[in-house]
């Protein structure tokens, strides 16, 4: 199942369904790369908050798609990770250093708004 | 033979447990009956009518019988938790009772009976050999009477006692195991709320929630502190948590890690971790463990802790009254 990838503003949102396939994964990643330049937008935000199972190449993926996503000028927020999915990817070392995080899609939001906003003003 | 059949029509819970005594108990009340040499008297009297007899000679010597059990509840030092005039009452309920369960082969009432007197005495102090003591102390007590009253004629007193002693032992064994299963219900009770009382999640502002650990954490107790500050964070929305370790005086390699997980899982939900109160030995631990201390963020003090958690959510304290 192919994940939809939202234009909101210099934004752009990708909602995780549930039991996304590894190609779904490979797919989602090249989408965002190329979307975030073809729409100039400032930061990507992935919601998983539909994932209660995240193993480690979902994580691996979503470490990638940060990284890469760095590298293309942007920023990424993963939102909505679930309380017994965080613990678990912990204890497996999946820990998304260097990767923001919000509770859910309006925290993600907020974030991304408050940032934005002081480095306009800056 | 008349119990064996009825206790199968037990409850469920109890039918497997009861199966296997009723199965020891037929294969030993058959050797028994092996060992019966008489024919014409066993026609004769069949085992219900013996405990006929029975129960009708407890009747009548109730008042005697039960005399002599207090006294020997009282030679032998049991129940010192209780006065006795509450022994000899309690004596007299347990004596019917006891009565009651061997003449009707109904053990329902009389596992009522010892629940509740459990519920009453537990919280007295009374311990549990106590209890088994003072209804193996009634089973000496009545079969000594048998003795007395059978004492000429060897044959019948043999198989008054095939029929009391099963029924005796039966006895016995419920009281006990009533008594035993009520101590099981108050401390499952107690863990209960311990576990509960243990682990509070506190939320001290909007998006702010304290988690003050107090005493030895355990693995189990480390999980369950885990789990409800996550979904605290989850459902409070919070945004800095303050977990204050003052009162926890060392925890283990074990423990440290999973501190260090859930400051890690909190930071998923994005929620930022402030530690608060760390004694010497734990910052020894968690040094030996290699925490990487960019990752935690800690704080002397709750108050400094809560302090900065304020500057993180951006608040400011400031008195009302102008510094003079």
């Amino acid at each position: 199942m192919e994940v939809p990838i939202l234009k909101q503003g210099a934004f752009l949102i990708a909602t995780f369904q549930a039991a996304l396939s590894d190609a779904d994964l490979n797919q989602l990643r090249m989408g965002l790369v190329q979307q975030v330049v073809k729409f100039r937008s400032r930061a990507v935000i992935v919601d998983v908050t539909a994932m209660d199972v995240m193993d480690s190449f979902a994580s691996r993926t979503l470490r990638e798609i940060a990284h890469m996503i760095r590298l293309r000028g942007a920023e990424t927020v993963i939102v909505g990770i679930q309380p017994e999915v965080a613990f678990a990817m912990v204890q497996l070392g999946l820990t998304l250093e260097g990767v923001a995080t919000a509770l859910d899609l309006e925290e993600g939001l907020a974030y991304l708004n408050e940032k934005f906003r002081i480095t306009n003003r800056g | 033979m008349v119990f064996t059949t009825k206790s199968l029509t037990d409850s469920h819970g109890r039918l497997t447990r009861r199966g296997t005594i009723c199965a020891q108990e037929m294969i030993f009340m058959a050797k028994r009956d092996g060992t019966t040499t008489d024919p014409e008297l066993k026609r004769t009297e069949e085992p219900s009518e013996l405990l006929r007899e029975l129960v009708a000679h407890l009747r009548q010597n109730r008042t005697q019988l039960r005399e002599e059990w207090v006294v020997r509840i009282s030679e032998t030092r049991l129940l010192t938790a209780m006065t006795k005039e509450e022994i000899f009452a309690e004596a007299t309920s347990v004596y019917d009772s006891y009565v009651e369960a061997l003449e009707t082969e109904a053990f329902e009432a009389l596992q009522a009976y010892a629940r509740n007197l459990s519920e009453r005495i537990i919280p007295r102090g009374v311990e549990t050999h106590e209890v088994v003591g003072i209804v193996l102390l009634l089973r000496d007590v009545l079969a000594r009477s048998l003795f007395a009253k059978y004492q000429t004629d060897f044959r019948k007193l043999n198989r008054i006692l095939d029929a009391y002693e099963p029924a005796a032992n039966r006895i016995a064994n419920t009281v006990a195991v009533g008594f035993v299963q009520e101590r099981e219900r108050v401390i499952r009770q107690q863990q209960e709320a311990i576990r509960e009382l243990s682990t509070p999640v506190l939320q001290v502002r909007e998006r702010l929630l304290i988690l003050p650990i107090i005493g030895v954490i355990d693995p189990q107790r480390a999980r369950q502190l885990t789990e409800q500050l996550l979904r605290g964070i989850r459902t409070n929305r919070a945004k800095v948590v303050v977990i204050d370790i003052t009162g926890v005086a060392a925890m283990d390699v074990t423990v440290a890690n999973h501190l260090v997980q859930t400051v890690e899982a909190s930071r998923l939900l994005g929620a930022t971790v402030i530690v608060t109160g760390l004694s010497p030995e734990i910052a020894q631990t968690l040094v030996t463990i290699g925490v990487d201390l960019g990752k935690m963020n800690t704080v002397g003090d709750l108050q400094g802790g809560i302090e900065q958690a304020e500057r993180l959510l951006g608040y400011k304290v400031a008195s009302i009254t102008e510094p003079n």
